[in-house]
């Protein structure tokens, strides 16, 4: 099928002008606004429903079964602390102190992944203490550990089963992207009513951003595993939980340690949103600072985070290479490794007592430097402000009121049905057209969206958000666009700018939020340019890799037909990575919406304000929920747009990829190739 | 090679256990403190310990961590400072997560849910904290000196135009403040007919830039802030006068057109934790304080830059008086 003659973007101006005549002719009627402190009947039920909740707690099973789990998981944690992080009272310090747990620490990074890593292990693990910041690193470790070790529990089985069963991979598939979609406060809202707060709801909420990397990375794993090799297998009549236990699993061990080591970065991204149900950590310092305003004593515990993630993420790495790495040398002296571990663990015993005994190896003495360096963070970025404040604030007004406020007038003063109806349409011709079965789907998926969007009575604030997300992933992607063809044409960039992407990944988004609301002041600007900060280096990654995979024969007979450094990017490199510029930006767009809430905490307004208004208002919350909802709607609409776009024209399904896991999935099929072939 | 293996483990045993009972002679004041503590629990009740929310805005810290530094240094209680939200803090009460709210604004829908009169009872009132919350509207004082006439609401209108900003879609910029704060600002400029439109800071330390941000660039602003706050002392902003408060006046948030009332504060705590009785209990019972009070350990924190403990450690050194009679000394 196709859309005739004239090309997809006259087909999407034509609808947008049309939309642009409605407005014009019934702005400001029917936009279903619904001002900030008013709700409706439904919204008003669901409270009522909480309300029902917490006045039964004590004989409603659910709220009884939840409770006691959540008072199992506080138990681990509490006793963890004692031992490790808080002081065990009446004693005035914890069970191990600081020297104890950094010689244990060091000993399992050298047994797992070798000397370099104890190394790595020690030196970040000395900063924390050194820093004043031992106890809610080692906090955050806890919740790190407690939550990956559930996640195993839980989500092994679950990957078995989609490795193993097509119709539980397509089920399963729909369930993991709803769960991806989600941005991470709106589950804080339900967390918080079953299980409390404190480590619990920690644990609970990171366990729902960290489990589907490992699902899907392991059950792709399990998927990929060779069929020669099950078949060979299976001739000799071994019975389904022999060809699990035996092959399946074993082949797949790689793919799913790499799904390991994603789940355990997922668990520490959630790190600081924990923090806002007084869950333990390094997130605590983050959003204290945040409430003073103090750029220095938060970016100094953010990082720490930072640190710490690298830390896990290389020696986990590290660990997963060892067996071949030792197998590949002829497994080396096994007998002086073995003394090796022994002589270590008899210092670390001599650590452990001596960290019980001496309070200064309980205790890091306090030194001051960490205030030292907030200070002079402070004083730096506010130079920096001053210096630059001027032009920032020319460059917010000239995005507000040149692309912000119009976009948002159209989108959100026009009639909910002229607005409805043009947004199915511009799916239409974005994502339609290509097959009968995608155009179907998309119609489906878009009225589905818009039709639950309505009923949660948040309309008009949902279009807002929608035009903050839309105006953010455009600038995500022109930035995505330069930055990804310069690192794909110069390696040197590529070098240079990769770390920067890193950090940017890893570090909070909390802890850039008050410098940049210093420079933006509260407005729907300084949400953003905190999104673009946040969804930037993944879709300058994808949008590098993609013109980088465009073949030098290409590029060769373009230069032979004495094409210029300008026609090679616009007329062969863009092209044919099209593909990978629809991906950047539907990873672009997914990453905008999980900092909605955070948005709406800089003076956003809109969805994201309503959520941690109905987080934070006990009369408010069946619309903080109805938000929340209306969020994910919407990411999941916008998703769908996206992959049908993606679908090229010969109709070949574009493989699936969500957010946080694209690498990964990138990464173990790159590994699991050669693994297939000897295996 | 045998024979030297063997020799070698039985030199790692020896020194090991060597080390081990060197390592253990430590300096003794880990135990001593350990004994200290022991003695001490007894003497603040219930099960020793003290679970303080800490709602986020720096006036309550202060409140929380001046009577836990108390509870720590002179009843030997083990003090849990929880970082929360009011409601949030208000649902942990029955399982013993919170045992006190120590600074309480006024949530007649948390009441009716957790008091005894209408909810289950996990909640009570624990009396006033002395200070006095004044919200309001506000604006910065170089505004109030060049424009007196602003600081009655019927002038707003004159100068809405000034306060426009990106956000404001036309009209004047009204800053509110965190939503977990009580605010009918949207309902006041609706029923007061003001050319106005509410757009939110988001959070307390979002206001405070603003409000900094404004006095020194001489920009025009106007917004909800509150006193007690430590921002008071270094900028006096000045109060508008909205229609005066009258009982009932606020009863139906759709229909608010008057200002705010003068809130007592108090102190909201949870019943089980209460009738277990203790130092402890009598210390929150008896904690109260000024609007200076809490103003100045609110900008040793926050102007200061000094951790919470540090600040309330420094005030109870300097008013050892106050702190007699709250321990009953």
């Amino acid at each position: 099928m196709s859309l005739g003659r004239m090309p997809r973007w006259a087909w999407a101006l034509v609808v947008v002008g049309a939309w642009i005549l409605a407005w014009w002719l019934m702005k400001g009627s029917h936009t279903l606004a619904l001002p900030g402190r008013e709700h409706t009947d439904l919204h008003n039920e669901m409270t009522g429903w909480r309300n029902d909740l917490i006045a039964g707690r004590d004989d409603n099973p659910l709220m009884q079964f939840t409770g006691n789990v959540a008072e199992g998981a506080l138990n681990a944690v509490d006793w963890l602390q004692r031992m490790l992080s808080k002081p065990n009272y009446p004693r005035p310090v914890p069970e191990i102190g600081w020297l104890g747990l950094l010689g244990i620490m060091m000993w399992i990074a050298h047994a797992v992944a070798g000397w370099k890593y104890a190394v790595l292990t020690g030196s970040v693990m000395f900063v924390a203490a050194v820093m004043g910041l031992w106890a809610d690193a080692v906090d955050t470790l806890i919740v790190t550990l407690l939550s990956v070790i559930c996640a195993v529990v839980i989500g092994l089985p679950i990957a078995v089963l989609i490795g193993t069963s097509d119709w539980a991979n397509r089920i399963i598939g729909v369930i993991l992207d709803l769960m991806q979609t989600m941005p991470t406060f709106v589950y804080l809202i339900p967390v918080v009513l079953f299980f409390g707060t404190g480590a619990p709801a920690a644990i609970v909420a990171t366990l729902v951003y960290a489990l589907p990397p490992l699902i899907r990375v392991a059950g792709f794993g399990i998927r990929q595993v060779s069929p020669t090799a099950i078949e060979a297998t299976d001739s000799m009549g071994q019975r389904a939980w022999q060809r699990l236990f035996k092959v399946q699993l074993p082949m797949a061990r790689r793919t799913i340690i790499v799904g390991l080591n994603q789940t355990t970065l997922a668990a520490f991204a959630m790190a600081v949103i924990a923090s806002y149900v007084n869950g333990p950590g390094l997130g605590r310092p983050v959003v204290a600072a945040l409430q003073i305003a103090d750029i220095g004593r938060g970016l100094v515990p953010g990082a720490m985070l930072v640190l710490l993630a690298i830390m896990l993420d290389r020696t986990t790495t590290a660990a997963s290479e060892r067996p071949e790495q030792l197998a590949r040398i002829g497994g080396g002296n096994r007998r002086l490794r073995w003394a090796g571990l022994a002589v270590g663990l008899v210092v670390v015993v001599v650590m452990i007592q001596m960290s019980r005994f001496y309070s200064w190896a309980a205790t890091y003495p306090s030194t001051g430097w960490s205030s030292d360096l907030a200070d002079g963070i402070n004083k730096f970025s506010s130079w920096v402000v001053d210096a630059i404040g001027g032009v920032s604030e020319a460059f917010k007004d000239l995005v507000s009121y040149g692309l912000l406020n119009p976009m948002q007038s159209v989108l959100a003063e026009s009639p909910w049905f002229v607005s409805g109806a043009a947004i199915l349409l511009l799916a239409v011709v974005i994502g339609g057209f290509r097959t009968m079965a995608t155009t179907v789907a998309v119609v489906g998926w878009v009225v589905a969206c818009l039709a639950g969007i309505w009923y949660l009575d948040l309309w008009h604030d949902t279009m807002i958000t929608l035009n903050m997300v839309l105006v953010a992933t455009l600038l995500t992607m022109i930035l995505a666009v330069i930055f990804g063809v310069w690192m794909a044409r110069r390696p040197t960039v590529d070098l240079l700018l990769r770390p920067v992407l890193d950090m940017g990944q890893t570090i909070p988004p909390f802890v850039y939020l008050v410098p940049v609301l210093y420079l933006f002041d509260q407005t729907r600007f300084t949400a953003i340019f905190a999104a673009i900060v946040y969804a930037a280096p993944v879709a300058i990654k994808l949008v590098a890799d993609g013109v980088r995979g465009v073949p030098e024969t290409t590029l060769e007979a373009g230069r032979s037909a004495g094409s210029t450094a300008w026609q090679e990017i616009t007329k062969v490199q863009l092209p044919m990575a099209s593909r990978s510029l629809v991906l950047a930006a539907n990873q672009g767009l997914l990453y905008v919406l999980s900092m909605v809430v955070i948005g709406g905490m800089a003076g956003a307004g809109a969805l994201g304000y309503d959520v941690v208004l109905g987080f934070s208002r006990f009369e408010e919350w069946g619309k903080g929920l109805a938000a929340g909802l209306s969020i994910v709607l919407l990411g999941i609409m916008l998703d769908r747009i996206f992959r049908a776009a993606a679908v090229t024209g010969s109709a070949a399904p574009v493989r699936r990829r969500s957010r946080r896991n694209a690498t990964a999935e990138e990464e173990s099929t790159d590994r699991d190739a050669p693994l297939a072939v000897t295996g | 090679m045998k024979n030297r293996w063997n020799r070698g483990v039985q030199l790692l045993g020896v020194s090991a256990c060597l080390a081990l009972v060197l390592a253990a002679c430590g300096d003794g004041s880990i135990d001593k403190a350990t004994d200290e503590n022991k003695d001490a629990q007894a003497e603040c009740g219930g099960d020793g310990e003290l679970n303080l929310a800490v709602n986020p805005w720096v006036g309550m810290a202060a409140d929380a961590y001046v009577v836990g530094t108390l509870a720590e240094q002179e009843l030997g209680c083990k003090v849990n400072y929880k970082e929360l939200k009011e409601d949030v803090s208000w649902q942990e009460f029955k399982s013993g997560g919170v045992d006190v709210v120590i600074e309480d604004w006024g949530h007649p829908a948390l009441e009716k849910q957790y008091f005894a009169e209408k909810g289950d009872g996990s909640a009570e009132d624990f009396g006033s904290t002395g200070n006095i919350g004044i919200i309001g509207w506000y604006v910065p004082p170089w505004l109030a000196k060049e424009h007196p006439d602003i600081l009655d609401y019927k002038n707003l209108n004159k100068y809405a135009d000034k306060f426009k900003t990106s956000e404001s879609g036309g009209k004047g910029q009204f800053l509110g403040s965190d939503p977990s704060y009580v605010q009918f600002d949207e309902a006041i400029v609706a029923n007061l007919d003001l050319d106005f439109k509410v757009v939110f800071s988001g959070g307390e330390a979002a206001s405070i830039t603003a409000f900094q941000k404004a006095e020194k660039n001489h920009e025009w602003l106007i917004g909800y802030f509150y006193d007690p706050q430590w921002l008071l002392a270094e900028i006096p902003l000045e109060k508008v006068a909205l229609p005066e408060y009258t009982d009932g006046c606020q009863d139906d948030p759709a229909k608010v057109a008057c200002d705010y009332p003068e809130t007592d504060l108090k102190k909201v705590v949870s019943t089980s934790w209460s009738s277990d009785g203790g130092a402890m209990v009598d210390l929150v019972k008896n904690f109260t304080w000024k609007n200076e009070d809490q103003n100045l350990v609110a900008k040793y924190i926050a102007d200061d830059k000094m951790s919470p403990e540090d600040a309330a450690k420094k005030w109870i050194k300097e008013n050892p008086d106050k702190v007699d009679a709250w321990l009953g000394r």
